[in-house]
């Protein structure tokens, strides 16, 4: 085929790149979609609870994500300083998933009940109260902001739809679990159960 | 990897290093073209001649084929195929857990065998303390173990729950969970107030007389079976000596009243699952040093 057509075609340019990028997905991505290793739980692991939902959602607006990681590497360096090494298992009900790509901060993936929430609460109003170098910005509004109650179960049966396993008991009494909680409590709720399913001393 | 999948794997792996190797040699012209044959692109004027990719450029491109392919054969990349060497992500990772394991292995069971008290002030343990400490415990007492509000100073002669060595062992293991009941409630405003007063009077500081002695018996009352008669604490509840100064969540007036109020419920938490046993026992150490240096 002449450079020439291809060149002047702007459609058939455009199938070709799509037909030479995909290769890349076709092999790396494609299986693993289908894989079991990436689609089982981990023993243990159930859907977040109503409240520990909220404060992911917290999480991901107040973008923590931007600066932590919560993706342990299996790499010495990593499982020494943060525990055991993230499994696929760990992420399936993750949506999206949070494993971050940049470590301003620490890692979290393991961060659950490392810290008291007494701690927490401390740190997040202003992380210089606690780690005088920290970087971190604090976040005082989350001290006053309540859980909007009634969006919750919509949250939930809107996972249902991508397979996360919520029961419609769940669902009634989401409402209900988080009513009159504020933001901080969530948050820190969510924080605490972060990969304690997978512990192992170092 | 179901076998299904590891065949599309090795197929497309296989299609692709042929496709590119075929575009790579079918579109390679080996002769210098003639000055007046361009590629027919004509751009303000500038045209392009229409000459063969530099030998150093083409074999580049060889290289990197060969090297894919050689890798392939090396590593595990072609569907269930493990690759001739066998390595794997996680052998690699636990082959490093395991050297490192051997390397520290003499000098671990040597800190071990010996008493806390023994190696509290041995400098290499100091130095190993220090950056365990960094890592587990600088975040709520300080890089300094000075602590901080509502966490412990670790560097003074005041423990909560004791400072000999097995209680401190004791509270890396298994965590603390204070429970002082909020008694606001219970004593009213002013039985806060008055028992406030006290326990400045206690610590020698300016006190309302009245108030102070009415606070006394609210404290004989509700406080004793904690803090002890004589206010002095009692480690083996977490109840702080009220007589020394030292004030975890804060000495002024108004503050010692909240705690009164409102009680206070500070924990520690437990490092038996995250840490190794003899890591627990250097940093034991570490902390049981940091007030004799």
């Amino acid at each position: 085929m002449k450079h020439e057509v291809i060149e002047k075609n702007i459609g058939l340019m455009i199938i070709l790149i799509i037909v030479a990028l995909s290769f890349g997905t076709l092999v790396e991505l494609v299986p693993l979609i289908f894989g079991k290793q990436v689609r089982e739980p981990i023993a243990g692991l159930k859907p977040l609870p109503a409240l520990e939902l909220e404060g992911r959602d917290i999480y991901i607006r107040e973008g923590c994500n931007v600066c932590h990681s919560q993706m342990i590497r299996p790499l010495r360096a990593e499982t020494e300083r943060y525990g055991h090494y993230s499994v696929a298992g760990e992420s399936v009900y993750n949506h999206p998933f949070l494993w971050g790509s940049k470590r301003t901060g620490p890692d979290l993936a393991r961060v659950g009940k490392r810290y008291s929430d007494d701690w927490h609460r401390a740190h997040m109003y202003n992380p210089r109260d606690v780690v005088p170098e920290s970087n971190m910005p604090g976040f005082p509004w989350l001290f006053e902001n309540e859980i909007d109650a009634g969006r919750t179960p919509l949250k939930m049966a809107a996972l249902r739809k991508v397979g996360v396993p919520y029961t419609d008991e769940d669902i009634s009494g989401a409402s209900a679990a988080v009513a009159g909680k504020t933001e901080i409590e969530a948050l820190i709720a969510y924080l605490q159960q972060l990969g304690t399913l997978l512990q192992s001393r170092r | 990897m179901a076998s299904f999948w590891s065949y599309w794997v090795i197929v497309l792996t296989v299609v692709t290093i042929v496709g590119i190797t075929w575009i790579l040699f079918a579109n390679r012209k080996r002769e210098v073209q003639p000055q007046e044959k361009t590629t027919g692109h004509v751009y303000d004027g500038i045209e392009e001649f229409d000459n063969p990719l530099p030998a150093w450029w083409f074999y580049m491109f060889v290289i990197t084929i060969v090297w894919g392919i050689g890798y392939l054969i090396i590593y595990p990349g072609m569907g269930n195929f493990p690759g001739v060497i066998g390595w794997t992500q996680l052998g690699q990772y636990e082959q490093n857990v395991a050297a490192a394991d051997e390397k520290y292995r003499d000098m671990r069971d040597r800190y071990l065998a010996l008493p806390v008290e023994e190696i509290a002030m041995d400098p290499a343990v100091r130095k190993m303390g220090m950056r365990m400490f960094a890592n587990n415990c600088a975040q709520c007492h300080g890089a300094d173990a000075k602590g901080a509000y509502g966490f412990p100073n670790l560097t003074d002669d005041d423990w909560i729950y004791g400072g000999d060595a097995a209680t401190i062992q004791a509270t890396v293991i298994n965590g603390r969970q204070a429970a002082m009941p909020a008694w606001g409630d219970i004593i009213g405003d002013k039985g806060v107030k008055d028992v406030t007063q006290y326990l400045l009077r206690l610590n020698g500081r300016d006190a309302n007389a009245a108030q102070a002695d009415a606070g006394e018996t609210v404290f004989k009352t509700y406080c004793v079976a904690c803090h002890g008669p004589d206010a002095t604490g009692n480690p083996m509840m977490g109840a702080p000596n009220l007589t020394n100064g030292v004030w975890l969540y804060g000495g002024s007036e108004e503050q010692i009243a909240q705690t009164v109020r409102a009680g206070r419920n500070g924990a520690m938490p437990a490092f038996k699952d995250t840490l190794s046993e003899d890591k627990i026992h250097i940093l034991t150490a570490y902390v049981y040093g940091l007030n004799k240096q």
